[in-house]
């Protein structure tokens, strides 16, 4: 299991830490910069983290996934600071034997790292920014 | 009682920590709560607010006790 804060994800690093012999699939979902939202163009992201909360939530959706799933090896990346668009800000991967417990268990570690992992991203445009979520 | 401030909180402050007196009696995760809606009417406006106490989630009534790190979580915005 390899749950880290990094200033740069690295997609190798990710991929040489999911390879094992009793893994049939791997699957790796990779976050990164999107050049619009809400209809306005984004210039870069900012990531912040509660370092030591957010890994340890992260800590506890991997053995939540790990008690779902036969998984053999796991890999949750989250990057921190400034990223471009096109850029990668996350990324998460997971081995198994059989690709249908791959596929649902990346689905289920990235959607539930954004419901309660603290990490705040804040999102610049031309002319002004903001914190995502943070309003109703 | 210091509390560690992230993202949107930390704007609103000014701050990365907040220090709170002693004198403000704030014995509950719930009380921390009312006191920051009315020294911030910005923090009142969040989507949600949250308060982890040693980097756990925490209810609102759980007690604050000195020696804890506390600290305030806007709605968070990972992935």
């Amino acid at each position: 299991m390899l749950i880290k804060l990094v200033e740069e994800v690295d997609v190798t690093e990710a991929y040489h830490s999911l390879q094992s012999p009793g893994a049939g699939g791997i699957d790796i979902f990779i976050g990164t910069v999107r050049n619009h939202a809400q209809g306005k163009e984004v210039t870069k992201l900012v990531f912040e983290a509660y370092a030591p909360m957010a890994l340890k939530e992260m800590q506890k959706i991997a053995r939540a996934a790990q008690q779902q799933w036969p998984i053999e090896k796991l890999v949750m990346l989250h990057a921190v600071g400034e990223k471009l668009v096109g850029e990668p800000v996350v990324i998460i991967g997971v081995a198994s034997a059989h690709r249908d417990a791959a596929f649902t268990a990346c689905r289920f570690l990235i959607d539930e790292l954004k419901k309660t992992v603290p990490i705040w991203k804040k999102e610049y445009y031309q002319d002004n920014s903001v914190w995502v979520n943070a309003h109703p | 009682m210091e509390i560690l401030l992230f993202g949107i909180t930390r704007e609103i402050v000014g701050s990365g920590t907040l220090k709170i007196k002693p004198e403000e009696t704030i014995q509950t995760v719930g009380q921390l709560k009312a006191w920051l809606a009315g020294q911030y009417p910005a923090m009142g406006k969040l989507s949600s607010l949250a308060v982890a106490v040693d980097s756990e989630y925490a209810d609102d009534d759980q007690p604050l006790q000195s020696g804890q790190e506390v600290a305030l979580i806007p709605p968070v915005s990972g992935g």
